[in-house]
């Protein structure tokens, strides 16, 4: 009976090929504008590191006071001083500082020009806090931080202009006028978005270079390649006197496992704030906050507000487009009263009206999902108009939007066509074979 | 015509789901178009905000020292070298070292105070650094005062909070310090142990940023005489002579290389002109506008072609009482003027729903992403435009309609 209604059903669309063609773009627009938006969206609001962003927590601690904060809020990031004292305070069992560094490769011989490499400055944890895969070698040890090695871990790209992809470790190469030897080489990774600094990038940078040792970048004086945030007047002249302002630019993060650790790691930062206090450097009461990886991500708003609009719009979109379906199938159905009013009366029950309509809305579906697909195909590829690139590069037709796209607008016409195919299952008999 | 109203509405009764869903497509339509009108509206005025740069003209140098470890007297030693060779250059008309240049899209700025001591700053200002070549590169229009001295340039190392004694700003940041309009000669200070005078105005001068944040301090910006001499790189402002644009551009890295090659110039993005930078920093902008025009055309298309669907629908049901009506002496453009008014009726209850709907996408738009409360243009226009959709998607099955032949009446009866 299925593939007899499926029969009819596609018969029915010739019959009347405009009303038909109407619905089917109708769906197929809506359908693809709210897949093309989802595809970006997805892409910006989903979780960066599913298996520990419930354990990774940014600590946050008020240095500029009432007056000059965030609205309340402390600063998204930390001067020296205080990153300074988290760190030796060691509370969390892994913990990690990290600060943008931009650097230049020095290429061997004369001929090339030099390269610029973006990167970070980190602490050993940073590794297995984040669970960075490694092609080759491995992080560096807490031992290296003391000895303020000069390590550092490459991306395999930088691996590839360098060394031609073989395995680097070992090897020596200059950045920035010093040497430095490899100790790791990482496989592609680059966590979008990039939680893990969210106070100098927007969340959709490319891939870092280099990961280097956070205390060898501080004695070489290396300024933060992103965000500086100061309050007050400045009147440094050295590295020294930087160190010591309140200019905040290194951002923290420490693995804590359990509700237990958590508190725990709280109140530990409350009372730093309060000591501070006692000691005369705050001028406030303790204001610190402990934001896991999806709180951070919300409240840096890394959604594009651009992503979220939209797809609301598009959804609007694809909700007229059903209201307009579900108005074009009422006309298109009723029309056929008197073809019913003849079914029934020879012995078809509503249900099987019902049933047969339903399916006839679901090949409209299939129709308008195609087409869907088709223009979403579309949409995907010419996203880099609506959005910046780093965002745009994000969305993808991959096998799971295809298939959402055809579920989705099937079964939004099959819902759409519940009151239309009622209204058909429900013809007079009499009614119709008395006036036709 | 109030006299048709009344069967109207008794007809109308008589199919009211239709009725109904013609009415929601229109609430639903407007409540988006009007906001997507409002969106692409604001978007646009961003989009056409004047930097007070000499846009055709002038390009800028993203230039990293490859050594960085050069003390300051070395950097500047190279930045004022750089420039000589830049201003010799046959298709460039001037150029100077920055910290950064308008439409950046973020970059440095201060807090401004009117006391040292004074914990609330009184607003804020986008910081830029440069020469006395800066007004003159850049092309900005002064309007009061004068341009920086040669003697007056200081010279920023690294880790330094250098404050220069005398300032250029922008009008709107004068306007804003100094609202009786006296601000040349008065000082102020910008986050520095020092005050800064202002020797000078500017107009415009757009700020680095384009962002929420930016658009709080709109035009609000400040040049100090320095060359910022930082370890990790300079950008160099260029202006070519005019209709050399793409000869400057290609001799100035060639020229700084030949200077030293111990720098990076990025090949991708390390020399851009106005035009790139402009479009680079309002990609969002543009999109967000494009998007919303795609989804107002096609939405309007398919609200259309969904109230010709159902009047053509109506229209066929309802040919033996039209027929009746023309046969009892109705004449055509009563028939017309029926399916009008109804299209009418059901538009206007629609537009009803729809202006509420639409202030409520409006409002969560202004609580969740701070934006602007919509104004009323919108909306009429918007109900304007629906309206008259309405009608003119009507007009064809009407039309239609009143050509129905009084015969049919008696068919089939």
């Amino acid at each position: 009976m299925f593939t007899y209604y499926l029969q009819l059903g596609l018969r029915s669309l010739r019959r009347n090929p405009a009303l038909t063609a109407l619905m089917v773009m109708a769906i197929g627009f809506g359908v693809a504008a709210s897949m093309i938006t989802y595809s970006v969206f997805r892409a910006v609001s989903g979780n960066p590191i599913p298996g520990k962003s419930a354990q990774l927590f940014t600590p946050q601690v008020d240095g500029w006071g009432p007056q000059q904060n965030l609205k309340g809020e402390p600063a998204e990031a930390l001067g020296y001083i205080d990153a300074m004292a988290l760190m030796r305070a060691h509370e969390a069992k892994r913990q990690t500082f990290l600060y943008p560094v931009q650097l230049s490769v020095m290429l061997g011989g004369s001929r090339d020009l030099p390269l610029n490499a973006n990167g970070y400055a980190v602490t050993a944890d940073f590794f297995s806090m984040f669970e960075v895969p490694f092609r080759y070698g491995g992080g560096w040890s807490a031992q290296d931080d003391d000895a303020r090695a000069s390590a550092v871990v490459i991306s395999g790209k930088l691996n590839a202009k360098l060394f031609g992809g073989a395995d680097s470790v070992g090897r020596t190469f200059n950045l920035g006028g010093h040497d430095y030897h490899v100790v790791g080489v990482t496989s592609q990774w680059n966590p979008r978005p990039r939680f893990y600094d969210l106070f100098s990038t927007n969340g959709f940078a490319d891939e870092p270079d280099i990961y280097m040792v956070f205390s060898r970048a501080l004695d070489l004086q290396m300024r933060s390649g992103g965000r500086n945030s100061c309050r007050g007047s400045l009147s440094y002249t050295t590295w020294q006197g930087y160190l010591q302002s309140n200019c905040v630019w290194i951002t923290p993060w420490v693995e804590l496992d359990s509700p237990a650790e958590v508190a725990s790691y709280r109140r530990f930062l409350t009372n730093y704030a309060a000591d501070q206090q006692h000691a005369g450097r705050f001028g406030w009461a303790a204001n610190v906050r402990l934001r896991d990886v999806m709180q951070w991500l919300d409240y840096e708003h890394v959604v594009p507000p651009e992503s979220r609009i939209s797809l609301v719009v598009a959804l609007g979109f694809f909700l007229i487009c059903l209201v307009n379906t579900i108005g074009l199938l009422l006309a298109k159905f009723m029309r056929r009263s008197g073809e019913i009013g003849v079914r029934r009366a020879l012995g078809a029950t509503r249900r099987e009206i019902y049933t047969q309509y339903l399916i006839e809305a679901a090949t409209i579906g299939l129709a308008g999902g195609v087409l869907g697909l088709l223009l979403t195909a579309v949409g995907v590829s010419g996203v880099g108009i609506l959005f910046r690139p780093e965002i745009a590069k994000l969305a993808r037709l991959d096998v799971s939007l295809v298939g959402l796209t055809l579920v989705v607008a099937i079964i939004a016409t099959v819902l759409a066509a519940f009151y239309p195919a009622w209204r058909a299952a429900h013809v007079q008999p009499a009614w119709q074979l008395k006036s036709s | 015509m109030n006299f048709q109203v009344r069967p109207i509405l008794t007809a109308l009764r008589r199919h009211k789901a239709g009725t109904m869903l013609i009415a929601l497509q229109i609430a639903l339509t407007l409540a988006i178009v009007c906001n997507a009108l409002f969106i692409i509206h604001q978007r646009l005025g961003n989009l056409s905000a004047s930097s007070g740069v000499d846009e055709a003209n002038v390009f800028v140098i993203a230039n990293m020292w490859a050594d960085m470890g050069q003390s300051t007297s070395q950097i500047d030693a190279q930045v004022r070298a750089d420039l000589i060779a830049l201003r010799q250059l046959p298709a460039v008309g001037d150029a100077t070292p920055a910290s950064g240049y308008p439409l950046r899209g973020g970059g440095w700025d201060n807090f401004v105070t009117m006391t040292p001591d004074q914990v609330k700053p009184t607003t804020d200002s986008a910081v830029y650094t440069g020469d006395e070549h800066f007004i003159d590169t850049l092309g900005l229009n002064l309007v009061a005062g004068r341009n920086f001295r040669a003697d007056e340039v200081m010279v920023m190392g690294t880790q330094e909070a250098v404050t220069p004694p005398t300032v250029i700003v922008s009008k709107a940041l004068a306007d804003r310090l100094f609202p009786d309009g006296n601000a040349l000669g008065k000082s102020f200070y910008a986050m520095g142990t020092t005050p800064s005078t202002i020797v000078g105005i500017v107009d415009p001068l757009h700020r680095q940023g384009v962002d929420q944040w930016s658009n709080g301090y709109a035009g609000q910006s400040l040049i100090w005489p320095m060359r910022a001499d930082d370890s990790r790189g300079v950008y160099y402002i260029v202006r070519a002579r005019p209709g050399q644009l793409a000869d400057a551009m290609r001799e100035v890295p060639k020229a700084l290389y030949a200077q030293s090659r111990m720098r990076i110039i990025d090949p991708k993005d390390g020399i851009q002109d106005y035009a790139t930078i402009r479009h680079k920093v309002y990609d969002s902008d543009r999109g967000m506008a494009i998007l919303m025009g795609i989804i107002s055309v096609v939405l309007l298309a398919i609200t259309a072609a969904g109230i010709v669907g159902l009047t053509s629908f109506w229209v066929g049901q309802r040919r033996k009482q039209i027929g009746v009506r023309r046969a009892l002496g109705a004449r055509q453009r009563d028939i017309l003027a029926y399916f009008l008014t109804e299209n009418f009726l059901i538009s206007a209850s629609g537009a009803v729903l729809g202006i509420v709907l639409g202030f409520a996408f409006n409002l969560w738009t202004v609580t969740h992403f701070a934006m602007d409360r919509m104004s009323l243009v919108y909306v009429g226009l918007g109900v304007l435009m629906l309206v008259l959709l309405g009608q003119a998607a009507t007009l064809a099955p009407a039309l239609r309609a009143s050509r129905v032949s009084p015969v049919e009446a008696t068919r089939s009866v």
